[in-house]
């Protein structure tokens, strides 16, 4: 009767189906696809051999006037103006010189903020329908398949997509394998746009994550089969295995790509280990409780990687001051607690400690229905912060939903924050976005108005969706 | 924080023992029932129930005098179906009595018994306004799950309020599995159990269903009486339009049948069906992906659109898919219907018929209106003091009353907030602290 979040979007079902899968659009495979020769540093393999063929959509040079804006740095201005053209932000302030022509949106009564940032889904790789055939989150067939890249699953006419534009304001997303395993797979970020492709899809230049799992998922799914990991000291000692064989792999690739010679065997999911290892790949951790985010610190200590993120961190709170000092960012949900036992302590108090410890703090869905209401979670999480004497400004919390997340991605310098020569990633809102009674009036990604309540046509129907019953409706 | 306290603990203090009379005054007072909120009205509370709510309302000399101005006042909210107090964590296998895969009963199944009242998240939930709850167990092994209950979630009281309150039946695709693979079979099973329980009824003795391979026990038999007479209602999970016709239906066959439809996502597809066979709805108030087949059509304007029709509808955590133990954000849903009204193409609610959608519209339902989920005269005192519109989301109790009791208004999430308000150890572990 109702979905059980035992692990999370988790249909585990393993279903053989032989997917024949379109052929894409054929784009162009940029340069560094092809495999450059070793020696020489990052030239040993292919390191982007599905690069992003994602392209913005045009948009017109557009002024918001009158408007209160959250500028997603922390920053507010009240009654200010902004002004984004050819996909870029040019200009946030309280007055902005706007060329002749531009279309100008009279913001009285509304918000603009910046387009919202879902670190955890996996929309596309769990989608809508939620059936056997569209399984594609969790490879649960082996403790760690660092091998499996997330967008090899996502399909791109998840109807999920259009539902976090629309009602949710999301504009960029990390699409991630699910917590079975110990280690997931690679994760992919993509721009909330429709596409025939999910390479289409995949925001230009965003960092792989790996996705890693502690806890009970991957204990339960394994020790279930009657094999390593079936409890938590399992789960280091596979994590640990694993990490000393991503050491050695890597130390074999330096060699090679230092001195030449015979290359070492490829070894996909090394490849990805590797890639963390270097540092070009950003581990994102689900991890529920306090002493195990610190057992997996000490891990990173020893192997020599960053964990950039905690994810379902409901213990957070307590260790906020741990997670600032090791520099480590907590996603978290507003107030999901009470489903299993590692999540027996969550309070929604929990991002309003993080930001009063200083530590980099933010919101995420792991839901499809979750992911069209993260301005609504933020609002919750602030009045519990607020009546615990915890006092955080508005624009403060927006941070919470666009730069933090954007950091933890690896491209805050692209988008997250109002900033000129960024993405025109932005979301008008009909009243203050903190209040349940406001929704999206319009969403532009990189400039482009993909979504207006008022226009029926601006409102994205996927192939599922057409020509089935309510298609095009307003959802 | 700590004048926060002391001011809680001051509004605690001044307030009422059950056999006395007391006046809250001041306050915006929702009624619940789907009326619009009043100004600075008086909520009249005698004997731990409601003598009178509104604006103008006498004050007798003996009452004793709550102030609740610049706050909110309305009705405990009556979370709709979930199985809170069932278990202490859903996924904590040891200690959940939601369902019983492996149980040879299926219709007969009673949870009242397995009331825990308490259960930390029942006291957590509280804090978020919630004073009753409906709990259902989960159907496994068969389409009947069993029979649910309505209970309180006072400190300290006996939780259940109404036991055997209705039976939970599901049909569409979840029923087709649990009867062995299709739709069909569902409804075989259905009149199959009906059947049995006619046989029962005719003559108690011969009937066997002790037998091992008996399709229908001897006690699901005798628990489906009151569901054939009307005097216990039918929840039946459904979502499909079709789906929805085909259960509506049922009411030619057992004219006594008091059908609730519980789920209905593609209800506003045959809504003035559900509302011309006088059948409720508990809803999901936000599913709006096609997240099975038998949902394509899903949207966030389904409530809207049935209530439009007619239909009287309540709002659940079903479909939704935060964890069961947030029934708390049901008022969150509650406010999303409101916004909705604003958006060209879309149906919300009113802001009172909202509220009513989580106060007395599910209590309706249940049969009980009379007794809980609003402010009119003679039901419980059960009683919110808000420090704002509840519907917000920044919103909270600052006061809760049940049966008239002033509630506690501390839980185990406000104890550990509380211990790591400062995450850094003091001069003793965190143990020390408490």
């Amino acid at each position: 009767m109702r979905a059980t979040h035992l692990f999370a979007c988790a249909g585990a079902l393993a279903l053989a189906a032989c997917a024949t899968g379109p052929s894409g659009a054929g784009p162009a495979k940029s340069a560094a696809a092809a495999p450059a020769k070793g020696p020489g540093p990052g030239k040993g393999y292919a390191h982007d051999p599905y690069p992003s063929t994602y392209r913005p959509y045009p948009g017109v040079p557009t002024l918001v006037t009158n408007v209160t804006i959250f500028d997603g740095e922390g920053g507010r201005i009240d009654s200010g103006e902004a002004l984004f053209a050819d996909g870029k932000i040019v200009a946030v302030g309280p007055h902005v010189e706007a060329p002749a022509g531009v279309t100008r949106i009279d913001g009285t009564g509304k918000y603009l903020t910046p387009g919202i940032v879902d670190i955890h889904s996996h929309l596309g790789d769990y989608p809508s329908p939620g059936i056997a055939a569209l399984s594609d989150g969790n490879e649960a067939t082996a403790p760690t398949t660092p091998d499996v890249w997330a967008e090899h699953s996502v399909w791109p006419q998840d109807p999920g997509f259009g539902r976090a534009l629309m009602n949710g304001g999301v504009t960029t997303l990390q699409i991630l394998p699910g917590s079975a395993n110990l280690m997931g797979g690679r994760s992919v970020v993509v721009k909330n746009v429709y596409a025939r492709t999910a390479q289409a899809m995949k925001f230009p230049g965003a960092p792989y994550g790996l996705k890693m799992a502690c806890g009970e998922n991957p204990k339960r799914v394994y020790g279930s089969k009657g094999r390593e990991p079936s409890t938590r000291m399992g789960n280091i000692a596979v994590d640990r295995q694993t990490w000393a064989k991503a050491v050695e792999y890597k130390r074999k690739w330096d060699k090679y790509e230092r001195d030449g010679g015979e290359p070492p065997a490829r070894d996909i999911g090394m490849d990805t280990l590797a890639g963390v290892l270097a540092g070009e790949i950003l581990v994102q951790n689900h991890c529920y409780r306090a002493d195990e985010m610190a057992n997996v610190l000490d891990m990173a200590h020893e192997f020599g990687y960053h964990v950039s993120a905690f994810h379902h961190a409901v213990e957070a709170y307590k260790i906020a001051d741990y997670l600032k000092r090791e520099n480590v960012c907590a996603a978290v949900w507003a107030d999901w607690y009470g489903f299993k036992m590692e999540s027996y302590d969550g309070i929604p108090e929990n991002l309003a400690i993080l930001q009063q410890a200083g530590a980099c703090a933010m919101i995420h869905s792991d839901d499809q229905n979750g992911i069209q209401r993260l301005n609504q979670e933020v609002a919750k999480a602030l009045a519990a912060g607020r009546r615990a004497g915890i006092a955080i400004p508005d624009a403060v919390a927006w941070e919470w939903l666009s730069y933090n997340p954007a950091r933890a991605l690896g491209i805050a310098d692209r988008t997250g924050s109002l900033k000129p020569g960024k993405m025109a990633d932005l979301v008008l809102w009909n009243g203050h976005p903190f209040s349940v009674y406001t929704r999206p009036d319009k969403v532009w990604v990189d400039g482009a108005l993909l979504y207006d309540s008022a226009d029926p046509k601006r409102r994205p129907v996927s192939d599922f969706e057409l020509g089935q019953p309510g298609a095009g409706d307003v959802k | 924080m700590k004048a926060l306290l002391l001011g809680l603990a001051g509004l605690i203090a001044t307030a009422p023992a059950v056999a006395e009379t007391i006046a809250i005054t001041g306050g915006t007072v929702a009624i619940g029932d789907g009326s619009a909120p009043i100004p600075d009205g008086i909520v009249l509370v005698r004997d731990g129930r409601i003598l009178a709510a509104g604006a103008g309302v006498a004050i007798p000399p003996e009452a004793r005098r709550i102030d609740a101005r610049g706050k909110w006042v309305s009705p405990g909210l009556v979370a709709g179906l979930t199985n809170i107090g069932l278990s202490d964590a859903e996924g904590i296998e040891e200690s959940n009595d939601v369902s019983a895969r492996g149980a040879p009963f299926h219709a007969a199944i009673d949870i009242a018994p397995a009331v825990n009242p308490d259960a930390a998240i029942l006291g957590n939930e509280r804090l978020g306004g919630i004073t009753r709850a409906v709990l259902t167990p989960d159907a496994a092994g068969s389409i009947f799950a069993g029979q649910g209950a309505v209970i309180g979630l006072g400190a300290g009281a006996p939780p259940v309020l109404k036991a055997r309150a209705f039976q939970y039946v599901e049909f569409g695709e979840e029923g087709a599995q649990l009867a062995g693979g299709s739709r069909p079979a569902a409804f075989a099973v259905l009149h199959d159990a009906l059947a049995e329980a006619e046989e029962y009824r005719r003559n108690p003795t011969a009937f066997g269903g002790r037998e091992r391979d008996s399709l229908v026990k001897r006690g699901d038999a005798e628990a489906l009486l009151p569901v054939l007479d009307g005097r216990q209602p039918l929840l039946v999970h459904v979502e499909r339009a079709s789906d929805i016709r085909a259960v509506l239906a049922l009411t030619t066959r057992y004219p006594r049948l008091r059908l609730v439809l519980v789920g209905a996502t593609e209800g506003w597809r045959v809504a003035p069906e559900i509302a011309a066979a006088h059948v409720p709805v508990i809803a999901a108030a936000l599913a709006d992906l096609p997240e099975r087949f038998e949902r394509l059509s899903a949207t966030e304007s389904n409530v809207g659109r049935l209530r439009q029709a007619g239909v009287t509808v309540a709002l659940s955590s079903v479909d939704a898919s935060a964890p069961a133990p947030m029934q708390r954000n049901l008022k969150q849903f509650a406010g999303n219907l409101v916004a909705i009204g604003k958006l060209p193409g879309a149906t919300g609610l009113s802001w009172g018929e909202a509220l009513a959608t989580i106060t007395a519209r599910p209590a309706e339902i249940l049969g009980l209106g009379g007794e809980i989920g609003s402010l009119r005269p003679g039901r419980r005192a059960d009683i919110v003091l808000w420090d704002g519109d509840p519907l917000e989301l920044a919103s909270a109790p600052v006061a809760l009353f049940i049966d008239g009791r002033p509630q506690p208004m501390r839980s185990r999430q406000t104890e550990l907030r509380d211990r790591y308000l400062t995450p850094q150890e003091g001069a003793l572990p965190k143990a020390y602290q408490w």
